[in-house]
């Protein structure tokens, strides 16, 4: 690099903005699959954007730590604004357990804040490792959903800023029509600078919990009513097998425990999944002896027990890089809501479906939405069963059984998700989210996302490999 | 001169809440430093350029827990105002135990190669005036017999090397006024630390395309070296033996090599 006299007066200093970060290491979404070339730039400040997007003609797209599975969090040739380090405390009420944040910060980094003071988030999915803003933007759940509703449903307030400077406080009452865009709205209609999250109060890391095994969609059902006052349910239910075994799993349910505990932080993960497993790993059979030896794990058909609440919320964040298990081709996930007029037979129908492919993976969750309405235009829970199914990606088979699946989820009056999602196609879109033309109107003209590409395309163009 | 001491309900492990002055306070190491430090119920005062990114961080620190916040903006490159300013910083924190300098800029290397104006500045901004702020805080401690000056200094000031070497001179001129400020002073009841870091994930390594340590690794080993009153530190451990290779390559090799 030569520098003439013409060069302009800048003095680099740590407060220069951001400069690209060029080549490998390429951002990924969780699935690791689609992988596309991107440039990340990195925000530190609040300020920094839009000074980021200054002398870009690119899109661009904000994004937090990568773990929605698809292109939800991609933008193939693109800039990818990571919000990581953009993650200051601003305020902190105990009082009220309104805690005010900038959007980058990790719901890990909320929880070692939280903890100790005796707070707890009040939805979380299943990974600690997503920011605020990507738990906003996904309007994510948890094993909650039924008493909690979704994420967005605990965020008081938020202030947008849009590529053209504007900013604006967003709120049930304030720029409403906002508001609602961007909780579920994918990180597209503009940064989200800082948020407020009402947290709710705990007295010990402890979860009661309980595991009782089931036998089919029927004996879920009677589960899940028997126990509808319990905070956190969710269960895990076997894909494979069939026969007398077809749907059989575990019933996982837990409340905080009232008995006053530790409120000391969590350990820093100490496994890391070390490589891409090879191709062959997970198969049929593996599987099928994972999910024997899962069911049969607990000894007895109802078991009662005290867990630390890490174990119980996150285990697989006990593995970093778990997603490597499923090797460098990447895993994609399906994951439907079906309205309750036809979850049921729906349920069966697709686990069905799922079993006879022989594809599915051991990491298969079943649980029931609650019917408090989410707050955002786009956000996918519904009141019915939502189900969810990580596969490994094989070439030639796993996109038409998406495909398939999809399609009858539609035809079940369901949706898929899209933070989940690399397959849906245009159509299937366009009518799980018969909102989207108007969220449309909503997106930041600088902003867009591979996946909104692809959703949004009338040539209805399909994900192939 | 340590405070009283106040039971903190966090940290049982910290018995003083320490009063500690921050120069340079919104760079992405000490910022991390000073995270772990409002955890502990520490009084700050924090000193940057910035006022935006000054009052986010005093924000953030604040609702960490730290039992006072104070901050100053003011260009620490302007030498004639330092000792106004640190006066006025020690008064607010009514004493001083640990002044922890992460005050520097990267440079633009072969800018500086080419104009000597922005040389001068990198060596001004790194060198020049933390010798400045240095001398203020070491007659300071020294007068009451106590006192850490923590100071971030880096492992490109062992050997110049083609891709830094403004910035690595601007450090090495530092350290080595640090060994000399050490020399003097340790025997006086005050403590030097130079802090030698690697390359940090932060933003001002934001476009190196490198290997990067976690800064709130880095941030814990510092706190930890300021505790154990220890004259040096690498950080991460790995660029002790790392420098002590790179220091003993002879020239005649060295001069051939890309670094």
């Amino acid at each position: 690099m030569s520098l003439s006299a013409a060069e302009p007066e800048v003095l680099p200093t740590t407060s220069t903005p951001p400069e690209p970060v060029a080549g490998p290491p390429q951002f990924e979404s969780w699935g690791r699959y689609p992988k596309y070339g991107a440039r990340v730039v990195p925000l530190h400040w609040q300020s920094d954007f839009p000074a980021a997007l200054q002398g870009s003609y690119d899109s661009a797209l904000p994004v937090g730590l990568g773990r929605s599975y698809g292109d939800v969090c991609l933008l193939k040739d693109g800039t990818l604004l990571q919000t990581t380090g953009m993650n200051r405390l601003i305020d902190f009420d105990p009082a009220t357990g309104i805690l005010t944040a900038e959007s980058g910060i990790s719901l890990a980094q909320i929880l070692d804040f939280a903890v100790r003071r005796g707070f707890f988030l009040p939805v979380t999915p299943g990974t600690k490792y997503v920011t605020l803003g990507g738990a906003i933007a996904n309007d994510i759940h948890g094993k909650n959903h039924e008493v909690a509703g979704s994420f967005g449903n605990h965020v008081p307030c938020f202030e947008l800023v849009r590529s053209d400077g504007t900013r604006r406080l967003c709120s049930r009452t304030e720029n409403p029509d906002w508001y609602a865009a961007t909780i579920g709205g994918m990180g597209l209609t503009g940064l989200i600078a800082w948020a407020q999250l009402r947290l709710r109060p705990i007295v010990s890391r402890g979860i009661d919990y309980e595991g009782i095994q089931f036998h089919g969609i029927d004996e879920f059902l009677e589960l899940k009513q028997k126990y509808h006052d319990v905070e956190y349910t969710v269960s895990w239910v076997d894909c494979v097998s069939t026969g007398k075994n077809f749907a059989r799993g575990i019933f996982m349910l837990g409340n905080h425990a009232k008995v006053p505990g530790e409120l000391k932080p969590s350990p820093e993960p100490k496994l890391v999944f070390p490589f891409d497993a090879p191709a062959f790993a997970l198969n049929r059979f593996s599987v099928s002896a994972f999910n024997t030896v899962y069911f049969h794990k607990q000894g007895k058909a109802h078991v009662k027990a005290v867990h630390d609440y890490e174990p119980f919320f996150y285990p697989l964040d006990a593995v970093l890089h778990w997603n490597r298990m499923y090797g460098k081709r990447g895993l994609v996930q399906f994951q439907y809501a079906i309205p309750w007029e036809r979850a049921k037979e729906g349920t069966i129908a697709i686990l069905r479906e799922i079993a006879k492919s022989g594809l599915a993976s051991f990491l298969a969750v079943l649980k029931a939405f609650g019917d408090i309405p989410s707050l955002g235009m786009m956000s996918f829970p519904q009141a019915g069963i939502m189900f969810a199914l990580d596969f490994p990606i094989k070439p030639g088979i796993t996109f038409p059984l998406l495909q398939r699946l999809g399609d009858m989820t539609l035809d079940y009056g369901g949706r898929l998700y899209p933070a989940k999602d690399a397959a849906m196609t245009a159509a299937q879109f366009q009518t799980f989210y018969p909102a989207w033309q108007r969220f449309a109107r909503f997106r930041d003209p600088m902003l867009t996302s591979s996946f909104w590409e692809r959703v949004t395309d009338s040539t209805g163009a399909r994900p192939t490999l | 001169m340590s405070t009283p001491a106040l039971p903190d309900a966090h940290n049982p492990s910290a018995k003083i809440t320490k009063k500690i002055l921050v120069l340079g306070a919104t760079s992405g190491i000490a910022e991390a430093t000073c995270r772990i430090w409002a955890a502990q119920g520490a009084q700050l005062f924090l000193v940057a350029r910035n006022p935006e990114k000054l009052a986010a961080v005093a924000a953030d620190l604040q609702t960490r827990g730290a039992s006072y916040v104070g901050t100053a903006v003011a260009d620490l490159d302007d030498t004639g105002k330092h000792a106004e300013l640190l006066s006025h910083a020690i008064n607010s924190l009514t004493g001083m135990d640990i002044a922890y300098l992460a005050y520097g800029v990267l440079g633009d290397q072969p800018r500086a190669e080419q104009d000597f104006e922005h040389a001068a500045q990198i060596l001004h901004s790194n060198f020049v005036a933390p010798v400045s702020l240095l001398t203020w805080l070491a007659n300071f401690c020294v007068q009451r017999h106590a006192g850490v000056l923590a100071v971030i200094s880096s492992v490109a000031g062992e050997r110049g090397r083609k891709s830094n070497y403004l910035y690595g001179s601007s450090k090495a001129g530092l350290t080595a006024f640090l060994a000399g400020l050490r020399n003097r002073i340790d025997r006086e009841g005050v403590t030097v630390l130079t802090i030698k870091p690697g390359p940090v994930a932060t933003a001002m390594t934001a476009h190196m395309n490198i290997k990067k340590a976690d800064v709130n690794s880095v941030a814990q080993a510092i706190v930890k070296a300021i505790d154990a009153k220890r004259d040096n530190l690498y950080v991460p451990a790995i660029f002790q033996p790392i420098m002590f290779v790179i220091r003993n390559i002879p020239d005649r090799i060295f001069k051939k090599l890309n670094l």
